[in-house]
This record gives structure tokens, sequence and C-alpha cells, in this order.
């Protein structure tokens, strides 16, 4: 086995943390991770939020974010300790050796200088290669990264290229040095499934092409599968399992790692079309004040009592939109909201109380969805007051109900949300849409900020909540397994319309039509070689190259380009 | 347990004997402002340890009484100032739209003319009291607070819970007093002891231009006036209320600038 590029050994990181109302402690985040990294070879770290993957991904840069430290073990990069050679050692190290991916492009790129001007800056910064020489291999990553028109992409700001070329260009500028290590941060976890399609291949092409050797950190086990050789399974800092790509998916040993092998194949029984609806939307058109253009055209969907039915699209496709003009927080222009037998007004000002409670939200983000100074008790009781007049004893004891209800108990009504792991947070967001008793409750996105495991527990009890209570659930999302897990109906949006709309069979039984057929195509599978069989039914030959960003960026009114995902 | 920075420390502890003084002034002043004790303009002695004034009176005494008037009409000014600043200001956010904008046009307006002009064209026109004097700098300082509030509260105005709110039909006032003051409160509160070390020094401007506290009252900025000819004799009466203006000044921006740091963000500090 020839010298492995990064080897680390009985890595421990600790960290210090101020927890409100507490005394600061220390935490360890990382304990006992040890592996080697052989060069060209592909490393998945894979694991839930606060596995510690960026940490240990970051550590291989020599860094931790701010707090970190790293207290034990040891890393070598190339052979050569890099813990304790100090400053000097590691910016030599930092850009050069070892270069990193993140999450965000939109975030890691500086919006007011030229994209070629950021992809050179650390070859240049360290002397590598002439600014020519520098800005020709750029041109050349471009192009094996399969961005348009390479010999001038460079020319552009960060704002005019789409999320998913951002990623690539990014990936560009990791590459561009050369170096013997890429970290690759979840980067695509922030695209659309069909532009993450293109960026993964475009990765691992270029990983391929160059020999370079990559930490790929991510939560999703499809995706790792797709791009590494090995995947190290980690679980609250620890590992749990190490092994060949085949082997963890195919036959795990873990019961962790099986559960996340298993964790999205959930299905559930489609129930029927119901004879009346509860809530029908009628040619609903929308726009934003001062846009020129419809952001909404002509929507038709209903949805009957106690069903479910999905709204799946990507970002920018105008979903979110949908569940506004249904609200009321953004009046349709034309068309007509019909709820349990009644027309709703446009405008959230002119509803009567009794439509408000009937309509419920549920949020993606459970943090913001919920205010910091509040306990749990005043945020699940509030629409008791508000709506059924509920005051004292009877309103705490409801509390405590609907506490139980969402499987968390009656401790946590005092404590206030930053106390609170973020599937607990969704749980009594679902508590406060629930405590109102309404007929439909709005989900937009509620599981894609939470980790699998989470995601399916709150997927079930929003389930077993329908069937005590008979709610509908108007679901969106961006994710085809949740869709399989929920729902009863299916409305697939594109660009502001409904391309496809019916029951969850005939949405997901061919033939199809262009959109949903290529969103369907694009949800990773798990098995080994998915990526390039996906790759070759776009009809797109040989490698990545010239593979467009489908469905390319839509171009808001007012030149806003709207490329990454939420 | 709550680690204070040895600055904070010392800036809470001078601000707290300031506040300490005006509030004994009748039991701790050795004498009554406007008595006359002795010569003019005598040096420091035991009698009167700071000495005594153009016409006799005991700078201590008048300097503890100053203190009070200084301090309780800055505060009641900055009360004032934060009241209507942070309602008109949350509610030009939360309504947005034409209340929105008629409010801050007006802001502006005001706020194109220089505070202290204004204030002396008010003070000239209107009999100058210390209701009228709290009166005006509130509501002219107002306009500072209003703009920061509604900065913070626009932050605030789009986060989910807000929207929570609006969707469940909540009222205006559930959502200005319940959702978002809570979390605009910590960078309102740094902000207010800046607001109120402006007041002093607009209280003492004005006192000294002769349009603020009246005689026989006097404010730090009064005494100053007063004793401010002695000064060419090497007779340091003036100099004694300067220092102390510059003193809580000092220590009352210690102070809020602990708390500001306390408040890792402007959206609600919910940082440690």
């Amino acid at each position: 086995m020839p010298d492995p590029v990064l080897t680390i050994d009985g890595l421990r990181i600790e960290a210090t943390v101020h927890p409100p109302g507490e005394p600061s402690r220390d935490v360890v985040l990382v304990d006992g991770v040890s592996f080697s990294l052989p060069r060209g070879k592909v490393l998945g770290l894979i694991g839930e939020s606060g596995a510690g993957k960026s940490t240990i991904g970051l550590s291989a840069l020599g860094y931790g974010r701010g707090g970190v430290r790293i207290t034990g073990g040891r890393i070598a990069v190339n052979g050569r300790e890099i813990l304790t050679g100090g400053a000097g050692a590691l910016r030599s190290l930092r850009g050069h050796e070892v270069t990193y991916v993140a999450q965000s492009a939109a975030a890691a790129f500086n919006p007011a200088k030229r994209l070629m001007e950021q992809v050179v800056e650390s070859t240049l910064a360290h002397g590598l290669a002439t600014r020519a020489e520098a800005e020709a291999r750029a041109v050349a990553l471009f192009a094996k990264l399969g961005l348009p028109d390479p010999a001038n992409f460079g020319r552009r700001y960060p704002h005019q290229v789409s999320g998913g070329q951002l990623q690539r260009a990014m990936t560009a500028m990791a590459l561009c040095p050369q170096p013997d290590l890429v970290v690759f941060d979840e980067p695509t976890t922030a695209l659309d499934v069909t532009t993450q399609i293109g960026v993964l291949a475009a990765i691992k092409d270029a990983i391929r092409d160059t020999g370079v050797a990559a930490l790929y950190i991510t939560h999703d086990l499809a995706v790792v599968a797709q791009v590494s050789d090995e995947i190290l399974v980690l679980r609250h800092g620890k590992m749990v399992e190490h092994g060949e790509v085949r082997q963890i998916i195919d036959a795990p040993r873990q019961d962790y790692t099986r559960a996340l092998v298993a964790v999205r194949e959930t299905e559930s029984a489609e129930r029927p079309p119901t004879a009346q609806a509860v809530l029908t939307v009628r040619d609903v058109t929308a726009r934003y004040a001062g846009a020129g253009a419809d952001v909404l055209r002509g929507i038709n969907v209903a949805l009957g009592p106690g069903r479910t039915l999905a709204v799946v699209g990507e970002s920018g496709s105008g979903k979110s939109t949908l569940a506004r003009a249904i609200t009321g927080l953004l009046p349709a222009s034309e068309g007509r909201i019909e709820f349990a037998g009644r027309v709703l007004a446009p405008r959230l000002a002119e509803r009567s109380r009794d439509d408000l409670r009937d309509i419920q939200m549920i949020y993606q983000m459970a943090d913001v969805a919920m205010n910091p100074r509040q306990t749990i008790a005043t945020i699940i009781g509030r629409p008791l007051e508000l709506y059924f007049g509920m005051r004292g004893r009877a309103r705490d004891a409801r509390v405590a109900e609907l506490l139980d209800a969402i499987e968390l108990g009656q401790g946590f009504a005092h404590r206030y949300p930053a106390e609170l792991s973020g599937g607990q947070k969704q749980r009594v967001c679902i508590a406060r849409a629930l405590a109102a008793r309404p007929k439909l409750i709005i989900c937009d996105e509620v599981t894609s900020a939470l980790d699998p495991l989470v995601a399916e527990g709150i997927l079930k009890l929003l389930a077993e909540i329908q069937a005590a209570e008979g709610v509908a659930y108007l679901f969106i999302t961006h994710d085809l397994a949740t869709v399989r897990a929920i729902a009863d109906g299916i409305a697939v949006m594109h660009r502001g319309q409904v391309v496809r709309y019916g029951t969850r069979s005939e949405v997901l039984t061919p033939p199809f039509d262009d959109y949903t057929g290529l969103l369907l195509a694009s949800v990773p599978e798990m098995r080994q070689g998915w990526l390039e069989d996906a790759i070759r039914s776009r009809r797109v030959p040989g490698s990545a190259a010239g593979l467009p960003d489908a469905p390319g960026p839509a171009i808001l009114p007012g030149g806003q380009v709207v490329g990454a995902g939420s | 347990m709550m680690r204070v920075p040895p600055s904070a420390l010392l800036g809470l502890l001078v601000t707290a004997v300031f506040f300490g003084g005006a509030i004994l002034a009748p039991w701790i002043s050795p004498y009554s402002y406007d008595a006359t004790v002795g010569g003019v303009w005598e040096p420091a002695t035991a009698a009167h340890w700071l000495g005594t004034d153009g016409i006799g009176r005991d700078v201590l005494s008048r300097m503890i009484w100053g203190g009070q008037i200084t301090i309780w009409v800055a505060t009641a000014a900055t009360l004032l100032s934060f009241v209507t600043g942070s309602v008109l200001g949350f509610t030009a956010a939360v309504a947005g739209g034409w209340v929105d904008q008629a409010l801050s046009r007006f802001v502006d307006l005001v706020m194109s003319v220089p505070s202290l002009i204004f204030a002396l064209v008010v003070l000239s026109v209107m009999p100058v009291t210390l209701p009228v004097l709290i009166l005006v700098m509130g509501l002219l300082d107002a306009t500072r607070v209003f703009r920061l509030a509604r900065a913070v509260a626009v932050d605030i105005t789009v986060m989910d819970y807000v929207e929570a709110a609006r969707l469940r039909g909540e009222g205006w006032g559930w959502i200005i007093f319940r959702e978002i003051l809570p979390n605009a409160l910590s960078p309102l509160v740094a902000e207010m002891g800046l607001r109120f070390i402006f007041m002093v020094l607009f209280i003492s401007t004005l006192s000294f231009l002769g349009l603020g506290v009246q005689p026989p009252l006097a404010d730090w900025g009064g005494i100053v006036k007063e004793n401010k000819d002695g000064i060419v004799y090497g007779i340091p009466a003036a100099l004694y209320p300067a220092v102390a203006i510059a003193t809580l000044a000092i220590s009352v921006n210690l102070v809020a600038d602990w708390i500001l740091n306390r408040t890792t963000s402007l959206k609600g500090g919910r940082g440690a």
C-alpha cells in the first residue's frame, strides 16, 4: 500500500460550550477516531448533525471552528505531523496540500470579486504558478467540471451564475493548487436534486482525473455511495463502522448503520381520493408586489379531509408561494380558494378567526418558528387562549395533553426552545398547530432540516395524528422519499405551474412528462453505479462535461438568479 | 455565575455612586443649594470641600443638588424617548406600508434639523420649566431610538414566529409587546445607556447656553456657566461639574459596552 496522504490516529476534539443559564463546560466532540486515506481514494464521512463529520474534516486542515480544540491524537498529512508544526507550517498546508469545499458556495465566495480571481487566489498566494499558468489551469478545470464557456466563465461574478455552477467553481478553486487532499463538506446538500446529480458527477470525474484524495462529508448515504471508495459512519463523535462502500450498504454490521441504510424505505399505504374536498384551489395566480411576472400561474389542486397532498418541486418552483396564497399572506390575484365549503377571502386581514384557526402551518426551520423568549407552555398555550379562551388550569391541562401527544412529556412545559433538539422543536411546532384543532395543516419542508432518523420519527408522528384527528396535510417538500412515505396525492410544480397532478400511484407511474421524469431520475439511490446510470439516462454522452445544470437557473424579474436551494 | 469584567465593574460602581448621590442629596449635601454660606470663590477648606462659588454658595452642595437635577432630567427624558421611539419604531416595522413611510419620513424631517438648534428654537418660545425641558429633549431624541427600534424590529418581523403570530390572527399589541419587544430588548438596553449620556450632555449644553435649568436651581452645565469667569483667576469651581459630566459619561459607557458585548447579535441576543 502506498504512503497514505492523510493519517488520523486517536483523534480527540473538545469544545467549551456555554448553554443558557448553566455554567460553561467542556464537551468531547470527537473521540478515538482513527483512519488513513491513501492517495487517490475517497473516504465518505457520514453521520447525523453533531456526529463530528465537519469537525473531523476541518481537523485535516489543522483547523478548529471557534472554541474547538484538538486535544489528543495525531494528524499527519503526507507523513508530516501538522499539529506540532506551528502557524507557518499550517499556512503552507492549507490551500496548497489540503483544500476545502464548503457546503454553501454562495456564502463562501466574495460577491465583490470575479470568480477567476478567487479560484486562482490560493495558487498565487502559495507561489505555485504564475498568474497565466494558474488561469490556464482554472480554465481547464472549468471545462472538466462542465461549466459553460470555460474560457470566459471566470469573468463572471458569483451572483451571475447558478448555485450548481457556483459549487463547481468552488471545486475548481479547491483543485487549482493541485492539492493532495480535498475536504468536501456537504457540497451538494444545498442544491436541488436535479442540480445535485450534475455536480456530483462533475466532482466524481474531477477526483478521478486528478488523482486527488478526498474526504467527502455528507448526511446522505445515497450520495456518499456514489462518490466514495470507503465509508466511515460516525455517531456522537465516535466511529461506528468503517468499511468498503459495498459492505456498508449491502451488509452493515452495526445496528445504527442498518437503521441509516433502511431509513428511506418506508412507504405508506395510499388511500383512495375522497368525494368531497376540504381544500380546493381553483385557477390561482399570484405575484409579488412590484414583480413583473406571476410566481403562480393557474394552479388547480384539491385535497380531501384527512388526506395528504404532497406539493413537490425545486426551489423557486412556487411551492412555498402556493402555501402563502392559501394562508392569505400573499393574496391571489386571480382564482379562488375554497375551504370546507366556503370561499376564503384572498387577504389574511379579511379572514375570520375560524378561517385562521382551521388552517395551521408548520415551518421548515423550527428554530425561527418559535419565539426564543417564550416557554413551550406559552407557545403551545397561546392558540388555546386565542381561539378557545382557555385560561389557567384548563389551558395547562390541555398543554400537558398536547405535550404527551407529541411524545415529549409535561416536563418540557417550562423549557425554552433553545434547550430543545431540532426534532423536539419540530414536535412543539406540531403541537402548536394541533392546539388550534385545525382541519388543514400546511407542512412546509418540515423534515428537510432534520437528520434522517429524526425526520422519520416526525413523519410517523404526523401520520398518527392524522389517523387520530382526521386533519388534512398539504405537504410541501423537495424530497421524493418523504413523498413516498406519506402522500396520497401529488402535485409536481415547476416554474410556478403544476406540471403533473394526481394520486401518488398515477404520478409515480410512467409515462412521465419531461420534468417529472427528470426529477424522479435525479433522486439518489443507494446502489453503487446509480450515478453513472442516471447520467447515461439523461442521454449526455461520456463525461460530465457539457451536462447542463438542468433546469437552469430561474431568473426572477430584476435580474435575481435563483439557483441554489434554500 | 455571571462574570463581570473589571471595566464594567468600575463603570457600575461609579455610576452607582452618582445615582446614589442624586437620590440621597437632601441628606448628604452639607448645605442648602441656594444659601450663601461663605465668601466669593473661596478655596477648598474643611468647611467647604470644593470651595464656594461666585456668590458664596457651597460648591459641593450645588454639585450634589445639580447632579440630582441633571440625572433626573436625563433619566426622565431617556425613558420618554425610549417609550415613544420604540413603540413607534415597532409599529412602523410591523405595520409597514404607508404607516412606516409616514413615520419614517417624519422622523427624517425632524432629524434633518440639528437637535440643539431645534431645542433652542423651541425653548426660546416656550416657558423653560423642567417638564418642558424633559418633553423637548425626550421627543427630539425619540427620533434616534425610532430608527434603531425600527431596524431591529424589521429583522425580527421576518422571522417565522412573527409570521406564525400573524397567521394565528394576533393583534398588533401581541405582536409588538410579546413577540418583538422581548427579542429587541438587549440592543435597546445597550443603546439606552448611550442615549442617557447624550441626554446628560444635552441638558448640560442647554443650561450652559442659558436655556436649560433656570437659577437658582442649577444642573452641572449651569454650574459651569456660573463659574466660568473664575477660571481666568485660577478658581477651579467650573471644572468640578465638567469632570463630573465626563466621569459619568465614561462610566455609563463602560456599562453599556459590556451589555452590548453580551448581546451576540442585534437580532435579539440569544447568545451567552
